[in-house]
């Protein structure tokens, strides 16, 4: 996994609640058995007029003119202002390797799906939650601002708006440790394989009918 | 002892290890695999020269991209039919308990065919790349979904990382109303605590109303935790469980059966257990329900209207009240009932059970697809369901209907295979999300129960099926 320290980058802000992940990547894409090139189709219908296909090249498609990413002060952002319940819905791993492929690092939002939220941290994606509060003031100074940037700094566990205003923002030790060093989990995960294999014998005697 | 709930006494009997922030290795008995998560992940164990850990824990299934018709042809779509290949050489070379490929006898749903072959036990921690894992849920299990870096972690370690979730227990108390449905009970409960009401959860369902359902309607609801926010949803056992499990394919035979239920009968929460959380619901209030928007919590009565934005203060719920009604070319105040739908579709891991289909025939039985309704499609959940379906002439009610029987899958719930809307139909569906794009781009989708998509199926719009 690719590791996560410090970033500044400039801020998009998506401004709607409830973003489910079938809105990140729709489902054709998901027939895809690789992990990259998932990016051209992030937001796949709010971000295109006609409807993507596999294997099409996106580059010739029109755009949606009303989609705040089309905006040319949004290009290249690496940070993305989003709303409450970001990534609900479905467990699809695919919605943060677009997220991730398109040029994101950082989500600033009050809340986010469980499950997304996990699979986020396992791409080097950093999803960060701030009271709603604070997430409003965001938006309005990235909507008042172009070309607005924030700094994030994971070891700090700080953001850093250009008024110099610093946040500090809470993180699992085990998970901002894991994404610090970009570790591999499994790999982490098996320096306790000992442990594993006699837990395993123990629940094999006691509960035979679950290894059947 | 202290008393505990349900959620505790699971997560306290996997626990392999604990980190000092708490995060936990949890140790997993039941591994479901389908095509569309997994690929990468068998990629990714291959590549770093990995091996499974307990093929044993596998049970695997193509549903997502399955036709539902003309299986003779085969999967028309080369990029549907290369990751259902993918899947078939990636369980040859690794093996697994059991395996029901494309056009096998039991393929099915994955959340369908888990329980119906008792590969779905009490006590077990259940996952599967999906997030409607949490419908094994209902049989006393931990169980819900992940993402396929973790099918991948599950794949090499037989563990999962994770941090013990919150408490919180629904209890639904009272009888259900004529034609309530366990489809309407999860509706009622989303529309009442939100699509992120759950979130930091696990779910327990408890009361009279819920100790009355049968394991399909308790699985209909677990199914939806997730659309409530929770990873996880959960039912205590009792003799319902029991009694649906007794010699289904591989449930614990003899004495390990007597000793299984022993243990299996202690998977309830205690009593005087405390939860972080209750809600609490009466049964008489739940009436039938429909989705009118584009979010699970979007929903209302049968007998209510499609609500007005202007009465809406927080901006940011407005503007997505009027974003949704937008999408779904609905006006405000409209009655639900005035609402005519050009599709309906019976099926999905949340509704595509025995029971489900038994609801749906006896609403169809004697009546006609409406002439307004282009197609009624009805999916079973798998083989198992069709075969029954038909021993029990289900399948001649729909037929002589109008409506079209097919081969089981995950189809129309979400449009992976050739069952979709087009750009602008309206769909009552049996499904679990009422996404923008979920059943085809553009479509446009209302969540019902099986009884309540059929009554929308024979009169065009939606109908209150207690007045039928």
């Amino acid at each position: 996994m690719k590791p996560f320290t410090q970033l500044d980058g400039l801020v998009a802000p998506l401004d709607r609640a409830n973003v489910d992940t079938d809105a990140i990547i729709p489902k054709q894409f998901l027939k895809s058995i690789k992990r990259s090139g998932f990016g051209p189709n992030a937001f796949d219908e709010w971000r295109y007029l006609d409807v993507g296909q596999p294997g099409a090249d996106n580059s010739k498609r029109p755009l949606n003119p009303d989609f705040v990413l089309n905006q040319a002060r949004y290009q290249g952002a690496q940070i993305l202002l989003t709303r409450d319940n970001f990534g609900c819905g479905s467990s699809r791993e695919h919605a943060p390797w677009a997220l991730e492929d398109y040029g994101f690092r950082v989500l600033i939002g009050p809340s986010f799906a469980d499950i997304f939220f996990n699979n986020s941290f396992k791409n080097g994606l950093l999803p960060i939650k701030l009271d709603a509060a604070e997430v409003d003031e965001l938006f309005r100074q990235c909507e008042a601002s172009e070309g607005y940037r924030l700094k994030v700094d994971l070891a700090a566990q700080t953001i850093t708006r250009p008024d110099g205003k610093s946040i500090a923002f809470d993180i699992d030790p085990f998970r901002k440790e894991c994404l610090l060093n970009g570790w591999d989990d499994i790999g982490l995960t098996l320096r306790h394989a000992d442990k594993i294999r006699a837990f395993e014998e123990q629940r094999r005697a006691q509960h035979p009918y679950y290894f059947a | 002892m202290k008393a505990q709930t349900l959620y505790e006494k699971l997560w306290s009997s996997h626990v392999v290890h604990e980190e000092a922030d708490g995060t936990a290795l949890i140790y997993i008995d039941r591994h479901l695999v389908h095509e569309v998560t997994s690929p990468q992940a068998f990629e990714g164990l291959k590549l770093a020269g990995r091996k499974p850990w307990r093929v044993g824990s596998i049970v695997a299934t193509a549903d997502h991209n399955t036709p539902t018709d003309h299986w003779d042809l085969g999967i028309q779509d080369p990029v549907s039919r290369q990751q259902v290949e993918t899947l078939d050489a990636n369980i040859r070379e690794v093996g697994s308990l059991a395996y029901f490929p494309f056009k096998d006898a039991r393929q099915g749903i994955v959340h369908v065919i888990g329980p119906e072959n008792g590969a779905t036990l009490p006590g077990m921690t259940v996952v599967c790349g999906d997030s409607h894992t949490s419908t094994h849920g209902a049989f006393g299990c931990l169980a819900h979904g992940i993402g396929t870096s973790e099918v991948e972690h599950v794949l090499a370690t037989q563990c999962l990382l994770q941090k013990k979730s919150r408490t919180l227990l629904i209890r639904v108390d009272g009888q259900l109303g004529r034609g309530v449905t366990a489809k309407d009970v999860v509706l009622a409960i989303i529309g009442r605590i939100g699509t992120a009401g759950g979130t930091g959860y696990a779910m327990e369902f408890g009361g009279s109303a819920i100790r009355a359902l049968s394991m399909e309607g308790r699985m209909t609801i677990c199914n939806m935790a997730i659309e409530a926010g929770a990873r996880a949803g959960l039912v205590g056992v009792d003799e319902t469980t029991i009694e649906y499990l007794k010699d289904r394919p591989f449930s614990p035979k003899g004495a390990q059966w007597e000793q299984a239920v022993d243990y299996w009968r202690s998977l309830h929460s205690d009593e005087g257990a405390e939860f972080d959380k209750v809600v609490e619901i009466k049964a008489e209030d739940i009436l039938p329900q429909v989705t009118w928007g584009t979010s699970p919590e979007m929903v209302t009565t049968v007998d209510g209207r499609v609500p007005d934005p202007a009465a809406v203060t927080d901006p940011v719920r407005r503007e997505g009240i009027e974003r949704a009604l937008k999408y779904m070319g609905l006006e405000a105040n409209t009655p639900i009932t005035d609402i005519p739908v050009d599709q309906v579709f019976i099926g999905s891991c949340t509704n595509s059970r025995i029971e489900d289909l038994r609801e749906a025939a006896a609403v169809a039985k004697g009546r006609s697809k409406a002439a307004s309704v282009k197609r009624v499609l009805v999916v079973p959940g798998s083989g198992l369901v069709k075969r029954q379906a038909e021993a029990e002439g289900l399948h001649e009610i729909f037929l002589a209907a109008g409506f079209e029987w097919r081969e089981p899958g995950c189809s129309m719930c979400l449009a992976m295979n050739a069952d979709r809307l087009e750009p602008g139909e309206r769909c009552a569906s049996t499904s679990n999300r009422n996404f923008e794009g979920r059943q085809g781009a553009g479509g446009r989708t209302h969540l019902v129960s099986p009884a309540m998509a059929a009554a929308a199926a024979v009169t065009g719009r939606f109908t209150d099926v207690r007045a039928l």
